[in-house]
Formats: structure tokens, C-alpha cells, sequence
């Protein structure tokens, strides 16, 4: 009795998140298909979701026109630059916090950790201006220093707990061979790290690709330097009345990411959780 | 009992030296990375909250404590401040339950499809956010808007709503976008947190004979109160700071209503009409974020408290 009653709430429950989760994500479908529209059609259309033909050309007009093919690629620049730059530093950071009881220890994580807490001004500014001072303003690699800029307090802290329970003998006996500090770490203990690698790379991949602030202020005087999220926003101020062109551009910038979180969703839900229970 | 003087003395033992060294190694880029992006912006923010600046030239109109005095008494950054807190306790009380609802649905023992849904409704949470503004506001924004089909369609309304032309409908939006967005990060915390709570507890009260709605209530949900407040705390942090959303949804309009203290702030710290006033950017910057230092304490010792009172039932 209890076991058919349980059948069939759970049925009842699959129909309704299914249902529920169509129109959730009828947005991206809606986006992707209207970007196949004329623009014409796109006004006329009403609740018809799917074109008449496809407009490929909209695509086309996107990259060329709009600028989308500049965009895309600084997008991809700016995320691999910081992706590889952000991983590279937790990674040491959090060996280092793990594996050494160095004096100072305690006060570099909790100068780290309070940095979350404490209020601020408005910070950018100051970052803007060190950019600057570098001789590094309108330039990609200014873009990638703000962009990787930040405490990173999450993923070195993954790092950290990590590597601190990594055992003592798997050090101890690789030293008994003649290996250095630098061998172990890079040799032993890295390639064990491989799902906190994972996780750091993916979330801090789709951070950066979705980011808008930072890059909106490194290239308010630097529109070649423009990344998907703002080159999206400044198309969709100038070309107001290309529906289907900003649909176009859309599917460009948001695809990607949804892609790569679809296939490495495993490691950023990691993360995610991992934020609570830390 | 003497203490020692020093704590720290340099260790005897060679390896212990070069792990040291090793480890300083290590650190250095991330320090330095550290003291130039958030140590000295931090410091810096305070500085320039207490002088005239436009962000160009030498920092030497300082006014004490003029740019605080004159932000108290702007009405628009009450206004904006208004918003973020309403957006702030709208998205946060429409979120807490319902994402705890859908999570413990679907973290339930033989329920299939976890994985499935669980994808589906964190989708948005991976989109650019800023894009995301701009699709909306083609569902949202004109006459024959797709939002405004739909409700005709079904009858729902008789004329279109223009919805981000009215202060009232323009915050709705905001907010049920807003709740959209990051409902699928909420609903992963609480599975992270329902899944960290101890097997044995719930075996032991089928044993009893307890049935789901009093597992529910007597051992789920007080086992769940510490996560609820780490929960709770990430939330109001998080929509307490709308930028990208309200700059490409609705510019902050209309009239000012859906201006957010985010978005006040970049207006005057990158206005591209008008002197930039870095000083006056950096004061609300401070206030803003000692409000939310003071709310989130606040909460922090309630969730404390009620943590401390429930565990004597």
C-alpha cells in the first residue's frame, strides 16, 4: 500500500519538475531558436517557436558585423589566461598551507579569510589604477590581471584541506629516495590533486567567461579588447532593432558555457558544495 | 611556569629549514598577488573615501568626513539602498523554502532522476548574467514580448503589461529573474548539506517507526539548522550586490526605481556624463558595506541563538 503510494507521488513529482523544468529552461530554448528567425518573423511570431527556415546568416552578420568573432576570441584569451594563472597560485598556495606548518601560517589563512568579511569601498579603482601604474591599462594582459585578481579564498582552501590529508608517509618514503621538495610536490602529490584541479578549473572557467564587471571597466576606452558579456551588452545598446542578430549573439556567448558545464558538471557542484561545508 | 619570550624559534633541523623556505616559495605570487589586488584596494578605498577625487591627478583635496555627510542626506542613495534591501529580502524569502522543498524532494532514498533535475535548474546559474539581462529583456520588454503572448494567450491578462516600464512591475521582474538565476546554486547547497547529515539518525528513527513528516520535523530540519544558516548568510550576501543584472535589464530604471547601490556606485564612479567622483563612489562603497557587515552579523548571532535554544527540545 505504502509502496504504490509512494509510485505514485513520485510519478506525480516526475511530471511536475519535468514540466516545470521545460518552461525553467524555455528561456535558452526560446533564445537559441529566435536566433534562427528573420527579423521580420521574430516580431510576427507570437508564441511560434520554431522559424520558417533557418537563418543561419544571423549568425554570420553576429560574428562579422557585430563583432562577435573579436569577441569570442578575447573571451576565450582572457578565460584560459585566468584560468591557467588562478589554478596555477591556489595550487602552490594550498600545497604549502597543507604540508608546511611554517611560522605565519595561521596569520596568512586568517588575513585570507577575513578579507571575505570585512567591508570595503569600491575597489576597483584602486586595481584599476596598480594596472595602470604597470603601464598595463587597455592591454589583454591588464584585463587578465584585474581578472585574476581577487583572494581565490574557495579554491585554496580546497587545496589546502587536500593536501593536508594526503598521508605523511607517501612524502616520507619519496624523500628516503632522494626526491626534493619541489619533485614531490610536482611529481607525487600534483597528479594526486587531480579532482581539485578539476573543480578549480571548471568554476573558475565559468566565472570568468560570465564576468562582466571587470572587463566592462578594463575596456570602457578599449572596445577592441571587449569580451562576450560586454560585446553582447554594447551590441544590444547599438543595434537595437537586430532581434534575431543579438539572439544570434546570445546563443554565441551562453552555448559555450552551458556545454562545458554540462560535461564537467560533476566538479563544479563539487565546489559549490564544498563552499557550505567548509 | 615561565613562557618563552619568543614563540618562534628557527628550527634545529635542516629539513624543516628548507621546507620553510620552500613553502615561503610557494606562497609568494599568491602574497604579492594578495597585498596588490585586495590588501591595498581595501586600504585604498578607505583613503579615497575621505578626499574630493575625480581619479585623475594627485590625491590632495582631502575634506574629512564631507563625502559621508553628503551621502547621508542624498535621497538617491536612500532610494538605492531601498531596492537592494527590498531585492535582497524579496529573492531571499521566495528562495529559503523553495529551494529546500525541491531539495529534499529530490534527495529522497529511492527517487530517480536526481542528476537530471538537478542539471536542468542549475542551468541558469552557469549563463552570463549580463546576457541573461538582455534575453529577458526581449521576453519582458515590449508590447508583443513573449511574457506578455503567453499571459494573453492564456488569458491570463487583456492587455499587455509593460513590464520593465513601471516601477512596481520593473522591480517584480527583477526579482523573479534574479530568484531564477540563482535558485539552482541554492538548491545544490542544501543537497550538499542534506547530504552531509549522519545515515545512522534516520535508520534509527525508521526503526522507531517515525513516518517521513516526523523524520522531517524532528530530525531533518533541526540536523539541517547549521547549514541553513551558512546557507542563509551566502544568500543575503549575494543579493545584496546586483550589478550585472539591473545595469543590462533595466539600467536602473524606470525613474530610478530598480537603481540598486551597486549599480549607484558605477554610475558615479564611471559616469560618462559628468566629472567621475571617485571619493564620493568610495564612501557609499564603505557604508553599503558596513551595512551588510552589520546585517549579516545580526543574522550570523540570531542563527546562533536559535541553534543554542533548539538543541535543548
Amino acid at each position: 500500500m505504502a509502496k504504490r503510494k509512494r509510485a505514485l507521488f513520485d510519478s506525480l513529482l516526475h511530471g511536475l519538475l519535468t514540466v516545470g523544468g521545460l518552461i525553467w529552461i524555455y528561456p535558452f530554448v526560446w533564445m537559441i531558436f529566435s536566433s534562427l528567425k528573420t527579423n521580420q518573423e521574430y516580431i510576427n511570431a507570437g508564441l511560434k517557436l520554431l522559424p520558417e527556415s533557418m537563418q543561419w546568416s544571423n549568425y554570420a552578420r553576429a560574428w562579422k558585423v557585430g563583432h562577435f568573432s573579436d569577441y569570442f576570441i578575447n573571451s576565450v584569451i582572457v578565460t584560459v589566461s585566468t584560468v591557467a594563472i588562478v589554478t596555477l597560485l591556489c595550487m602552490m598556495t594550498g600545497y604549502a598551507l597543507g604540508r608546511v606548518t611554517f611560522p605565519g601560517r595561521k596569520l596568512f589563512v586568517l588575513a585570507f579569510s577575513a578579507t571575505m568579511f570585512i567591508p570595503k569601498g569600491y575597489t576597483i579603482i584602486p586595481i584599476y589604477l596598480i594596472v595602470k601604474q604597470l603601464g598595463l591599462l587597455n592591454t589583454m594582459p591588464g584585463v587578465i590581471l584585474a581578472e585574476s585578481s581577487g583572494a581565490h579564498v574557495l579554491f585554496i582552501l580546497l587545496f589546502m584541506a587536500y593536501f593536508h590529508g594526503l598521508p605523511k608517509e607517501l612524502e616520507e618514503s619519496a624523500e628516503m629516495d632522494g626526491c626534493g621538495f619541489l619533485r614531490i610536490f610536482g611529481q607525487i602529490m600534483l597528479p594526486l590533486s587531480k579532482p581539485i584541479i578539476a573543480t578549480t578549473i571548471i568554476m573558475q572557467f565559468i566565472w570568468t567567461w560570465n564576468s562582466f564587471f571587470v572587463p566592462l571597466v578594463f575596456t570602457l576606452n578599449k572596445p577592441e579588447l571587449r569580451t562576450l558579456a560586454v560585446g553582447m551588452f554594447s551590441f544590444a545598446g547599438e543595434h537595437t532593432i537586430d532581434w534575431s542578430g543579438m539572439a544570434a549573439g546570445a546563443s554565441i556567448s551562453l552555448v559555450p558555457v552551458i556545454l562545458v558545464f554540462i560535461m564537467f558538471q560533476k566538479y563544479f557542484v563539487e565546489g559549490i558544495s564544498g563552499s557550505v561545508k567548509g | 611556569m615561565q613562557r618563552t619570550i619568543s614563540r618562534f624559534v628557527w628550527p634545529a633541523s635542516r629539513r624543516t629549514r628548507i621546507r620553510y623556505l620552500w613553502a615561503y616559495a610557494l606562497i609568494g605570487p599568491q602574497l604579492l598577488f594578495f597585498l596588490a589586488f585586495t590588501v591595498y584596494p581595501i586600504v585604498m578605498s578607505y583613503v579615497y573615501s575621505f578626499y574630493e577625487w575625480s581619479g585623475f591627478g594627485p590625491l590632495e583635496q582631502f575634506i574629512g568626513w564631507d563625502n559621508f555627510a553628503k551621502l547621508v542626506q542624498e535621497q538617491a542613495f536612500w532610494n538605492a539602498f531601498r531596492n537592494s534591501l527590498i531585492y535582497m529580502a524579496a529573492t531571499t524569502l521566495i528562495l529559503m523554502p523553495s529551494t529546500l522543498i525541491l531539495a529534499l524532494m529530490l534527495n529522497r532514498a529511492l527517487f530517480k532522476g536526481k542528476v537530471f533535475y538537478r542539471t536542468l535548474y542549475f542551468l541558469p546559474v552557469v549563463t552570463t548574467t549580463s546576457t541573461i539581462g538582455i534575453v529577458m529583456k526581449f521576453i519582458f520588454g515590449n508590447e508583443n514580448a513573449l511574457v506578455n503572448e503567453v499571459l494573453l494567450g492564456i488569458g491570463l491578462i487583456s492587455k499587455p503589461i509593460p513590464w520593465l516600464g513601471q516601477a512596481d512591475t520593473a522591480m517584480l521582474v527583477l526579482i523573479v529573474i534574479g530568484a531564477w538565476k540563482f535558485y539552482g546554486m541554492m538548491l545544490v547547497y542544501w543537497l550538499a548539506g542534506l547530504q552531509s547529515l549522519p545515515k545512522e539518525v534516520f535508520e534509527a528513527a525508521r526503526t522507531d517507526g517515525a513516518n517521513p513528516l516526523q523524520t522531517l520535523r524532528f530530525i531533518t530540519l533541526p540536523l539541517l539548522m547549521p547549514v541553513a544558516a551558512v546557507i542563509l548568510l551566502l544568500t543575503v550576501v549575494n543579493s545584496m550586490h546586483v550589478f550585472d543584472l539591473v545595469k543590462t535589464l533595466t539600467g536602473g530604471g524606470p525613474f530610478y526605481a530598480t537603481e540598486t547601490v551597486d549599480l549607484y556606485i558605477y554610475n558615479y564612479a564611471f559616469s560618462t556624463s559628468g566629472f567621475p567622483q571617485i571619493g564620493y563612489a568610495s564612501a557609499a562603497g564603505i557604508v553599503f558595506g558596513v551595512a551588510i557587515f552589520i546585517l549579516t552579523g545580526c543574522l550570523g548571532l540570531w542563527a546562533k541563538r536559535l541553534q543554542q535554544t533548539g538543541g535543548k527540545h
